[in-house]
């Protein structure tokens, strides 16, 4: 007879085995078709590349010295690849400035909607979700109708006698970023205003008690205590919009690439399978610095606030 | 005037909270009015008319496409709304059990990725496969669909059962209801809700999706949203605008309802 804790544990350990069964299905799908692809790209990267696209079973280093470096086809010197490094710059520049753009504008919105009422909150939480699940594309081609030259803004601009001529705003780095800013936004809001929505006015009340000002309230106050959204809808704009494709391939033109333009060409006329796929792990790189960035602020906080 | 003092206001934010929605409305506004241009020119208006609709409808790529779309996006929806409707089941309402991380951190996996990536990762292992097994049907589309969806499904389930104790089903289980009764009488009709949401948000997930599908299809594959991708890369008709606006209405619709059954649970 096996005793009643030797017959407790059998049953927790057959729990156990239930849960893994019940999780196989979920796990080998991303496996197979998210996670385990990725091993793959990083192969690849230290591959050299076929004639006709795909790759040669050869180890080379050659594309990661690409990814930065070019190689003098005559004297075979190595000097710095000037437009990659334009490509990668430009793709940082525009997610952190676009990350920036999201925070200010989103920052009082999500302070305004978490300052109504009970039950218009929810109103406007909805207003705020219908663009979040609308097609990206869409609201991109939205945006695009309303820059062009022959757009809304340009229109108005001229008939009001402001400008005589349009201004030219598509297929320029601005028009990404507007794009970008545009489809991320609420991704910046919706977290912001979980956080503030769970803010202790009481707080706020002590604050101005105390004499403090307005602007040493939301500062000293208010943004301490929502942060963890602020972070987290940071990562949430971060992210995509590094390895952005849609915007920067209907806004930018052919002349402002960005990331995954320039990785779409090794996989397409660049035939260069594994310097897109060193590319890809370059934006991986990227994204994972953030996160652990993340990481380490999200601890940080909680230590400061639990 | 010390009575008026409200302490939630903050000097031009509701000035900057009322830009934000009308910039986010003002675009998709513009392009629902100019689906119903009677012009050919996207830059005048010619009037009301609705032909850009029926030239759309006409379509057969469109049609082709939007079809394409929704089988993809049900199978898919369907697939990975059991599959996480499981997998919550595993990771809910237990002491904390070895794996139980890695498993959180495997099925949010996809999130944590640029599309741009995993698009590329599928487009090598799946190029491997077709050459391998010579089958190039739409069932990769699929699969890459189902994995990227799973994520959103989980979200809403597990969320719904965090918040049901084990209460019920014990109730059950002493009443001699074998665990697939309990399951089937007692747990599945309260994640009820929860499931429906996740099914909603993976089937507009699976809509929405440009990247991987553009890096994933084969030839005459196309979905809707990379059909208009190409189109509005050609040069921009109105019938772009009345396909945006039918797919707007569509996501609009499928939003209020998560939003009404959302409501429902508090």
């Amino acid at each position: 007879m096996a005793s009643a804790e030797e017959v407790a544990r059998q049953a927790q350990r057959k729990d156990i085995r239930d849960r893994w069964f019940l999780s196989a299905p979920a796990l080998l799908v991303i496996f197979f078709a998210a996670t385990g692809p990725l091993l793959i790209v990083l192969v690849y990267s230290f591959l050299t590349p076929g004639a006709y696209g795909d790759v040669k079973w050869q180890f080379s280093p050659e594309a990661w010295v690409s990814v930065f470096l070019e190689r003098d086809i005559f004297d075979d010197t190595l000097s710095l690849a000037a437009a990659h490094v334009t490509i990668f710059w430009r793709s940082i520049k525009l997610a952190i400035v676009t990350t920036i753009a999201t925070l200010a504008l989103g920052f009082p919105t999500a302070y305004f909607m978490a300052t109504r009422s009970e039950k218009t909150r929810d109103l406007w939480l909805f207003l705020i979700t219908i663009p979040f699940w609308t097609n990206l594309l869409i609201r991109t081609f939205a945006v695009l109708q309303i820059i062009r030259n022959e757009g809304l803004i340009n229109t108005v601009l001229i008939k009001l006698g402001i400008i005589s001529s349009p201004i030219q705003i598509l297929f320029t780095d601005t028009a990404i970023l507007i794009g970008m800013a545009y489809v991320y936004l609420p991704l910046m809001v919706l977290p912001i205003y979980a956080s503030m929505e769970k803010l202790d006015f009481r707080l706020v009340e002590a604050g101005y008690d105390l004499y403090a000002s307005r602007f040493q309230v939301l500062r000293r106050i208010i943004f301490p205590l929502v942060r963890p959204g602020v972070i987290a809808g940071s990562i949430l704009v971060f992210i995509p919009a590094i390895g952005a494709y849609v915007s920067p391939s209907l806004l930018g033109g052919g002349k402002n690439m960005m990331l995954s333009n320039l990785i779409e060409l090794q996989f397409g006329q660049g035939r260069n399978w594994p310097l897109g796929s060193a590319l890809s792990i370059a934006v991986m790189i990227i994204v994972m610095v953030a996160l652990l960035a993340y990481v380490r602020n999200a601890s940080r906080s909680e230590v400061r606030h639990g | 005037m010390a009575s008026t003092f409200s302490i939630k206001h903050q000097p031009g934010f509701t000035a900057i909270a009322a830009t934000c929605f009308v910039v986010l409305y003002l675009p998709i506004f513009v392009l629902v009015v100019y689906a119903f241009n009677a012009a050919t020119s996207t830059s005048e208006w010619g009037g009301f008319s609705l032909k850009w609709f029926q030239s759309a409808w006409n379509n057969t790529q469109v049609i082709d496409a939007t079809l394409r779309s929704f089988q993809i996006g049900a199978i898919a929806a369907i697939l990975s709304t059991t599959f996480a409707t499981m997998a919550a089941l595993a990771t809910t309402r237990t002491p904390p059990y070895r794996g139980l991380t890695f498993k959180y951190a495997a099925i949010n996996q996809p999130l944590m990725v640029p599309e741009i990536v995993t698009g590329v990762a599928l487009l090598i292992f799946f190029s491997r496969i077709k050459i391998f097994t010579g089958y190039s049907g739409l069932g990769y589309l699929i699969a890459a669909h189902t994995a990227f969806c799973i994520p959103f499904a989980y979200l809403p389930i597990r969320a719904r059962l965090e918040n049901m104790d084990l209460t019920l089903e014990r109730a059950a289980a002493d009443l001699y209801a074998t665990p697939w009764q309990t399951f089937r009488r007692v747990t599945l009709p309260l994640l009820w809700p929860g499931i429906l949401a996740g099914l909603m948000l993976a089937f507009v997930i699976s809509l929405d999706d440009v990247v991987i599908t553009e890096f994933v299809k084969s030839g005459g594959q196309d979905t809707l949203p990379t059909y208009m991708l190409g189109q509005i890369r050609r040069g921009i008709t109105p019938e772009i605008n009345a396909i945006s606006t039918a797919f707007l209405l569509l996501s609009v619709l499928i939003v209020t309802l998560f939003f009404f059954i959302n409501q429902k649970r508090n």
